[in-house]
């Protein structure tokens, strides 16, 4: 069977600036992707590309067996979400009319509110923990709260697939491990995630799949605990390193160098 | 908590807000009040009794004439003017995400009145002429504005910057050209720099409602899209908006429906300006509703003729000068808490 998500040949730009070129790239089903590399590497402008939120050169993404950019946007919404890193809510709006938003691919001009759309945000608040934050202000909440509201929304778009963009940015370590434990219940009900993320050890703990890029190409991708290694590791993000089994799930665990036997700075 | 009511039957599921419902009916009495205050008793004064006997076809043919060739044309235009510019600005401020982001500021009414006083004074044109040149003037300066504004990264939120700069600029036209104009010409210019609704007739109101007959429509069809655009480009196009195009579509609407107002009163400030912000802290909505916005305006409007009428009577102000005295007020008041909350 093939995959519902995959890209094909695919050039990314912005304007004249290339980022990618010739990229290939499948998306599991089932799976919880993530997707890392060093800055620049093109991680987040291929995700914008998955979600159709950026037109690929050349190439072409195909969500379903058909070419991502032959959909309707509202059809396009209704079969994969995304969670963009700009996303900002209006001054003051509560937490359940945020989450109500992500109903918005589903509605109609008369059919705004049915029973499928009330029942559909309750459910997207309860699977987050934000049911008891339901009438609170979003700009009041913690950084840590607001994400999961948003992915509350994301969840009330009731897509198969999601994709996040580097969904721990900003948050504490404790929200960080809150807000990947969530994805990982997510993923395990039966989504397809895929996630851009920074730290290595939570990619690879987290991650059912693993996509390493580099200069706007892929270099690795499979099970964390089959691919990643100390070469790997050195050849795309240039750190000495040694990898271990972490303790607690026996996933890799990449733990930098000391000071003294890295012999130069970084030279990328 | 905000209390909603929602209502389903077959084919139809709403949820409105109880709060904007009432304060839209609160504000919809309003207006009739001041509307039928205005038709009573600003000038001549008309008993009630006399003007059930006029609008059933009786009463005396001068009273006649001060209610329906002077009064009701008036009034009506009044109401949707104050209409089409407070959606006009509600649209503007939510694409810019700014509440100085509004066509009286970034100087398309302006931009009216500019293409009104060249037609009249250059080609000498008549009244007709000049509404179709405001209408014209008004788009042009918008296409310029959001053309600079884009410019090199494409962000609408420069579209404040260019447009006050703009608007400057054409201030300066409008009054080069009439202080070069024969004066009689000049008089018949200058009635386009302020706003007014001094004698117009009922072909007034006719050109605005068949204009506003067709675009409210689009522009409620299109304006649910605003509180997703506000969300940012991203959030909007991955719940299934093309960003590009609504956006597009809506800035071309709400020029429009501004540059026909303008077309047939003339630049009123304030009122673009000030609807949206007003609706939004009465209804606590933290986004802006058209309709509400628009029964807002008209409000505005209406109460601001209602005291240009009045002010120095018998003498009639333009009602731009009373929106332009109030609206220097508010845009000092807003400047001011910018600036703060900018420290």
């Amino acid at each position: 069977m093939t995959p519902r998500l995959s890209g094909s040949g695919l050039t990314l730009a912005y304007g004249e600036r290339v980022i990618a070129d010739g990229l290939d790239v499948t998306i599991p089903d089932g799976s919880f992707t993530v997707i890392i590399g060093p800055n620049a590497c093109g991680k987040s402008t291929l995700l914008r590309a998955l979600s159709a939120l950026l037109t690929p050169k050349h190439g072409r993404v195909v969500l379903d067996g058909a070419s991502i950019g032959s959909y309707r946007a509202k059809e396009v919404a209704r079969r994969l979400g995304l969670l963009p890193q700009t996303a900002t809510a209006p001054e003051g709006i509560s937490v359940a009319d945020l989450v109500a938003r992500g109903r918005y691919p589903h509605q109609k001009l008369l059919r705004q509110w049915t029973p499928e759309d009330e029942n559909q945000v309750a459910a997207a608040m309860e699977a987050t923990g934000v049911t008891a934050l339901a009438d609170r202000a979003v700009d009041e909440l913690s950084g840590g709260q607001r994400q999961r509201v948003w992915m509350a929304m994301a969840l009330a778009q009731q897509t198969g697939i999601l994709l996040l963009d580097e969904p721990t940015t900003y948050l504490d370590i404790a929200y960080q491990i809150d807000l990947l434990d969530l994805c990982a219940d997510l993923n395990e009900q039966g989504r397809t995630l895929v996630a851009v993320l920074h730290d290595l050890n939570h990619a690879c703990r987290y991650a059912t799949h693993l996509i390493v890029m580099k200069a706007g190409r892929i270099v690795a991708e499979g099970v964390p605990g089959e691919i990643v290694t100390a070469e790997l590791v050195e050849d795309v993000y240039g750190l000495r390193c040694e990898v271990i089994a972490d303790p607690q799930t026996r996933t890799p665990l990449v733990v930098p160098a000391a000071r003294a036997s890295r012999a130069a700075r970084l030279t990328r | 908590m905000r209390r909603r009511v929602t209502v389903r039957a077959p084919g139809l599921a709403v949820r409105l807000d109880l709060r904007t419902l009432w304060v839209s009916g609160a504000l919809l009495l309003a207006v009739l009040a001041v509307v039928a205050w205005t038709v009573v008793a600003v000038g001549v004064r008309l008993p009630m009794a006399d003007i059930i006997e006029i609008l059933d076809g009786g009463g005396r043919r001068a009273d006649r004439f001060i209610l329906l060739d002077l009064r009701l044309p008036r009034v009506s235009l009044g109401l949707l003017a104050g209409a089409a510019l407070a959606m006009s600005g509600a649209v503007f401020q939510s694409l810019s995400r700014n509440p100085l982001g509004s066509p009286d500021i970034v100087g398309f009414t302006t931009g009216s009145a500019t293409g009104a006083v060249v037609a009249i004074l250059v080609f000498g044109t008549g009244p007709g002429g000049a509404a179709v040149a405001a209408v014209v003037g008004g788009l042009l300066t918008a296409l310029i504005v959001y053309g600079l504004a884009a410019a090199g990264g494409g962000a609408v939120r420069r579209i404040v910057l260019v447009g006050i700069g703009i608007s400057a600029m054409l201030v300066a036209v409008n009054s080069y050209l009439i202080s070069r104009a024969r004066v009689d010409a000049a008089q018949a210019a200058s009635v386009w720099l302020v706003g007014t609704l001094n004698g117009r007739t009922w072909e007034y109101v006719r050109l605005l409602g068949l204009a506003l007959l067709v675009l409210t429509p689009l522009l409620l069809l299109f304006g649910r899209r605003l509180q997703l655009l506000e969300m940012g480009d991203d959030s909007a196009q991955s719940l299934g908006v093309r960003v590009n195009r609504s956006r597009l579509v809506l800035v071309l609407l709400a020029v429009a429906v501004c540059a026909v107002a303008t077309a047939t009163t003339g630049p009123v400030a304030f009122v673009a300006l000030a609807a949206p912000q007003i609706t939004r802290r009465l209804t606590g909505s933290p986004t802006l509703q058209l309709l509400p916005t628009a029964i807002t305006g008209a409000l505005l409007m209406v109460l601001s003729d209602f005291v240009a009428q009045r002010l120095l009577a018998p003498a009639q102000l333009p009602v731009g000068v009373v929106t332009g005295a109030v609206g220097g007020v508010y845009l000092a008041w807003l400047l001011a808490g910018q600036w703060r909350k900018g420290n």
